[in-house]
């Protein structure tokens, strides 16, 4: 496909919302294992939402 | 089931669990059909090809306005009703809106240079939108900046409120005042002047985009109340191993 004389703007916009998507689900997703990973922590250590005063021995 | 029920995070969480994996699905093929259209339409009598930068810069514009409306009633949840949801939702929102604000702004400057002959002016629309993007900055600076999530999403909500006001003179400017920025051309009381073939790709693309907030800002929601769970867990944590000290501060995640 011929994007004529702009073509580089063209594919620079696309690119760079591309990209700009990208980060947005890369920072989604390493937020969610961050704290997915800080819950599992104060689970091991037997803090949890279910059991508020018991702790691992 | 009334809909307030789900102002409970764990409700909320089940029904994300649920809705999230069809909202991705239904987000992914609206934009494979939506680049294909921007891609098959024809090119523009005065635009050329470069037509094909609207089909991405128009969406976003609207997106970073709509989303900081979702901040705005949220703001209004947070202050009125002290919704549980309402500051996670507004606080979630912002990085998105933020990101699409600089969308906006990057492809018009790319569509300006070779339509315009620059890649900026500082007429009002675009000075409005930037401004739009230093409130969603300073809206994030905000939230770091104080450790009580519910006092900084207070503090937030009135800055969110005050910063709305910029909305209208974003929409309206190109009417009341003499701007670079052509006037809005879709959104019309006479309705779009835009040719179908056009306007197809421009409102599918546009919902791709909405629908892209919404997993975005559902999945960022998600993980704010998961914050907001470690952050009380710690702070159990810490009353168990130092009693009398850090309970009086515990905020609870729900």
């Amino acid at each position: 496909m011929d994007l004529g004389p702009h073509s580089g703007f063209i594919i620079a916009s696309y690119a760079l919302c591309f990209l700009t998507v990208l980060g947005l689900i890369a920072w989604v997703r390493i937020d969610k294992r961050l704290q997915d990973r800080a819950l599992k922590e104060l689970a091991d250590q037997g803090i949890t939402r279910n059991r508020p005063d018991t702790r691992k021995q | 089931m009334a809909f307030w029920d789900y102002a409970n995070p764990t409700r909320f969480l089940r029904l994300v669990q649920i809705v999230l994996p069809w909202l991705v699905g239904l987000c992914v093929i609206t934009f494979a059909v939506g680049l294909y259209m921007s891609f098959q339409a024809p090119e523009d009598y005065q635009q050329g090809q470069t037509i094909r930068i609207m089909y991405i810069h128009v969406p976003a514009a609207w997106l970073c306005m709509m989303c900081y409306t979702v901040m705005s009633l949220s703001s209004i949840g947070t202050l009125v009703w002290k919704h549980p949801l309402a500051d996670v939702s507004a606080k979630s929102a912002a990085p998105i809106g933020a990101a699409f604000t600089f969308m906006a702004l990057l492809t018009g400057s790319l569509w300006g240079k070779p339509m315009w002959g620059t890649y900026w002016v500082w007429d009002a629309r675009l000075t409005s939108v930037l401004v739009l993007l230093i409130m969603y900055l300073g809206l994030m600076t905000l939230w770091r900046t104080m450790d009580d999530p519910i006092k900084a999403g207070k503090a937030a909500a009135v800055l969110t409120l005050v910063g709305a006001l910029n909305l209208p003179i974003i929409k309206f400017s190109v009417d009341w005042w003499n701007t670079l920025h052509q006037p809005a051309s879709v959104i019309r009381l006479d309705g779009p002047t835009i040719h179908p073939d056009q306007l197809w790709p421009l409102l599918v693309m546009a919902l791709a985009f909405t629908l892209l907030f919404f997993v975005l800002h559902l999945m960022a929601m998600r993980n704010e109340i998961m914050r907001r769970r470690v952050r009380a867990l710690r702070m159990r944590a810490a009353s168990i191993a130092h009693p009398g000290t850090a309970a009086a501060t515990a905020q609870p995640a729900e």
